[in-house]
């Protein structure tokens, strides 16, 4: 399992600028314009808490660029694995299994993902984006919510056997209305109540509100027991549903 | 075309023709100055090892590549000025398989068909057609990709068709095809042979030279070593029989000064001797005669191997 | 092979009929081409519209909420989501465009060689070009309608259809400039250089807010953005609010895009015609 992850340490090594930007980088981008610019345009209020708009999206925006990394790096690139770099099978030639594999490639993603989100963390500091030290935790929020996020990808790119078009649509019909309706960017106040319970199913909400509460503080541990449960639940099935396709895609 | 007389009269110039053609890619000439016609109806190769050359000659023929230097006419216009013109009636066939793999088989015919400017209703009627030629007519509607090597370069023959070209160029139409599907595609280049089409071929296979072949030149380092027809060329650089002796491993060294003034010519392979004469079986009579004995024998006939050896002093295929 | 016999008179007959020139339609084919493969994947076609409207109920319900009025075109006041919807529908057209542009174009260049097979036929590399970039604009074009059928359900000025030319010459403009940069790749890990120039145009360009809001000493920065052009004419147009610096958006993006057809025409030769 580490092997995996040296080899991938290899490949990042060789492509670390272009994929640094798109998971480190690119969050911090959309603070800068929604955090700051976008910001600017708002006035703190009930809306947000009472806090400024900066502190109030700066940790959501963390857990979605983590989600919405994950989810992105578990599509095209695992089905390339299989399909059309055929890596994967190479390596479940060796001794290692696909279970093994599999487990690599989350480790590595959570490695991913957790330096992306400290990067994005220290730099979001400089902006004053956060105001208590509980922050810190927030990075391994994005962690686990992109990892929930990530394995259930995982297991449809082991049952992709076409070009990924699926991919599309999952991004489209998916990720995008995650992004958006998850309170990163608005309470779920603001959603209709009828539309509310698409909220409450969304694993990026649940992240957003374990992020919120460790960055803003005040809130009930209960819920934040209830978020947890929900994330890690999500991140188990996925993990065993990716691992028996693993197999079946892998073993012959 | 020569049935109603019009195509002379339109056409008195040979369909190709190269004078001290040069292609140099850096400083390197690929194509090193050579002098080629190819006249109406015929069948006309370029042989010759991978590197000699000829691909680079067939891109500046199908008016995809710029000649560095000399002077090219093909179907009497210059490529330089008038390349999508000679191109419009033209079919080319790769090295390597191009078809879309986006569209099906027949998809594949009708939108190539359309780059031409045909209209759809020709298109239509014409992928059908080709698809019967190219035995691919009930795999119309399936995808290009699950195709075996034959079938797609069968469809890539067709595909090459669909403007009814006057000029067929067709580079190493069967490398990497089993016998069976080779022959089926001879089979078919004759058949378009039959209706007029000239086709320019290139090969590092003398088998499919002599198959396909009216006359041929044998390309080496850019440059071309002769010419002729493959019965010609074989009366020219070679004998008529070939008689070929294999020793036991490390038996080889010095059996050949025992039996060299058997023959007109000969040569030394790494695992064969190679005498040439006309008369293969009276030869080895004379070897056995001298108490030469090697492991095997073999008479055959004289091929463009042989002139190729002659020529190059290399094995064509290595 | 009856059949064939017959039609081997075509090339002669076809010749003497039509002159060259009018026989062969270049682009159009090229276009007729993606139709043809994109009529099997109409699923993602048509999911395409969807995300407008995404983005648009996402802007009415949340963003709207928060921010109430914006400095609008002229200066007066709009609402925020009439503000944000004719920048959104710029930065739609551009993404639309440079995703169209990229990868499947980057696939047919370096993988497939569907231009290699283009070139062996009477089409050219200009061909290639306009075909292809047609085709992005085309199905960018789709969206745009959708987009604005949307937009004016919430906006209700009728100067929103002005949206729809301007959405396609966005498109056009990015579109080219995305083939060009296409021929450049070499490997697709790569498009996430493409990625890099792509989303600071999206965030940056006074899509969100208004150009206001950046200090004096990097709003030219800003203003270099092709991408700000396009907000700013939508923004003006939607409004009804019709400027002479509209003039200068438009001469922007339309060299944008002459300098890209012209530049991926060139690569396209250079590389495929060796």
């Amino acid at each position: 399992m580490w092997l995996r992850v040296e080899g991938h340490w290899a490949w990042y090594r060789r492509y670390w600028r272009s994929s640094l930007y798109s998971s480190g980088i690119e969050p911090l981008l959309f603070l800068a314009a929604m955090g700051l610019g976008f910001g600017s345009q708002v006035e703190a209020g009930a809306a947000t808490g009472g806090h400024e708009y900066l502190h109030y999206v700066a940790p959501a925006l963390l857990v979605a660029g983590a989600t919405m990394s994950g989810m992105g790096e578990s599509s095209f690139p695992v089905l390339s694995g299989f399909k059309w770099q055929k890596d994967y099978i190479a390596v479940t030639a060796t001794p290692i299994t696909p279970g093994q594999l599999l487990g690599g490639q989350m480790l590595w993603l959570a490695i991913r993902l957790g330096l992306s989100g400290v990067i994005y963390g220290l730099v979001a500091l400089t902006f004053g984006a956060w105001l208590r030290p509980g922050a810190v935790l927030v990075v391994g929020v994005g962690v686990v919510t992109g990892l929930a996020c990530a394995a259930p990808v995982m297991a449809l790119a082991a049952a992709t056997y076409d070009e990924g078009r699926r991919f599309v649509v999952m991004f489209r019909f998916v990720m995008v209305p995650m992004m958006l309706f998850s309170a990163t960017f608005f309470p779920i106040e603001q959603i209709p109540i009828g539309l509310r319970w698409l909220t409450w199913i969304s694993p990026l909400w649940h992240g957003n509100e374990i992020a919120r509460a460790a960055a803003l503080g005040g809130s009930d541990p209960l819920a934040i027991a209830g978020h947890g449960a929900f994330l890690l639940a999500l991140l188990v099935a996925g993990v065993l549903l990716a691992r028996k396709l693993f197999y079946r895609r892998l073993v012959v | 075309m020569a049935r109603d007389g019009e195509g002379d009269e339109r056409e008195p110039h040979p369909m190709v023709s190269g004078k001290a053609l040069v292609k140099r890619f850096g400083g390197i000439a690929a194509v090193a100055g050579i002098d080629v016609e190819v006249r109406r109806g015929e069948s006309f190769g370029f042989l010759g090892p991978n590197g000699a050359g000829k691909s680079s000659t067939m891109r500046m023929i199908a008016c995809v590549s710029p000649r560095s230097d000399g002077e090219l006419r093909v179907l009497g216009m210059d490529p330089e000025t008038d390349g999508p013109r000679i191109r419009a009636r033209i079919g080319v066939v790769p090295q390597l398989d191009n078809l879309d793999v986006e569209l099906t088989v027949r998809q594949n015919l009708q939108v190539y068909g359309r780059y031409f400017g045909l209209s759809r209703a020709h298109v239509r009627a014409k992928a059908v057609e080709l698809m019967a030629f190219a035995e691919l007519s009930d795999r119309a509607d399936d995808q290009v990709e699950p195709l075996s090597g034959g079938m797609k370069r069968r469809l890539t023959i067709a595909r090459s068709m669909v403007n009814d070209p006057e000029l067929l160029l067709l580079d190493e139409p069967t490398t990497g095809l089993d016998p069976q599907a080779r022959h089926l595609l001879w089979g078919r280049l004759y058949q378009l042979k039959q209706q007029g089409v000239t086709q320019i071929i290139t090969t590092h296979d003398m088998h499919e030279a002599e198959q396909l072949c009216d006359r041929l030149v044998v390309m080496d380092g850019g440059q071309i070593v002769a010419e002729g027809s493959p019965s010609n060329l074989i009366g020219r650089f070679s004998t008529r029989e070939v008689l070929e002796l294999r020793f036991a491993p490390g038996k080889q060294d010095g059996q050949i000064t025992r039996v060299a003034d058997l023959a007109d010519r000969h040569e030394v392979l790494p695992d064969r001797l190679l005498l040439y004469a006309d008369d293969g079986e009276a030869t080895l009579e004379a070897v056995h005669a001298r108490g030469v004995r090697p492991v095997s024998t073999l008479i055959r006939r004289s091929t463009l191997e042989d002139v190729f050896l002659r020529l190059t002093g290399r094995s064509l295929v290595e | 092979m009856r059949t064939m016999d017959t039609t081997q008179r075509a090339p002669g007959l076809v010749l003497r009929i039509l002159p060259f020139g009018r026989y062969t339609r270049g682009p159009g084919s090229v276009v007729e081409r993606s139709m043809r493969v994109h009529s099997r994947t109409w699923v993602i076609m048509v999911s395409g519209f969807a995300e407008p409207v995404v983005y648009l109920v996402a802007f009415q319900i949340g963003f709207g909420a928060l921010v109430g009025q914006v400095a609008g075109p002229g200066g007066q006041p709009v609402d925020y989501v009439a503000f944000v919807a004719p920048a959104l529908l710029a930065a739609s057209a551009m993404n639309g465009a440079i995703f169209e542009t990229t990868y499947p174009v980057f696939f047919k260049l370096r993988y497939a060689k569907v231009y290699d097979a283009m070139l062996a036929t009477p089409l050219g590399p200009v061909d290639i070009a306009l075909g292809e970039i047609s085709w992005a604009v085309i199905r960018g074009g789709a969206y745009s309608v959708a987009f604005v059928v949307v937009m004016m359900g919430l906006v209700g000025s009728p100067f929103a259809l002005l949206l729809v030319p301007a959405a396609l010459l966005v498109s056009f403009a990015f579109a080219s400039v995305g083939m060009a940069l296409s021929t450049f790749l070499r490997s697709p890990s790569q498009f996430d250089y493409i990625r890099l120039m792509v989303m600071p145009l999206f965030l940056f360009s006074a899509t969100f807010y208004p150009v206001s809001v950046y200090p004096d000493s990097v709003r030219w920065l800003v203003q270099v953005s092709p991408l700000y052009h396009g907000v700013e004419l939508m923004r003006g147009l939607a409004a009804g609010v019709l400027d002479p610096s509209m003039i200068g958006h438009i001469g922007v993006l339309a060299a944008l895009a002459a300098v890209g057809v012209a530049a991926t025409s060139r690569r396209i030769g250079a590389l495929l015609l060796g």
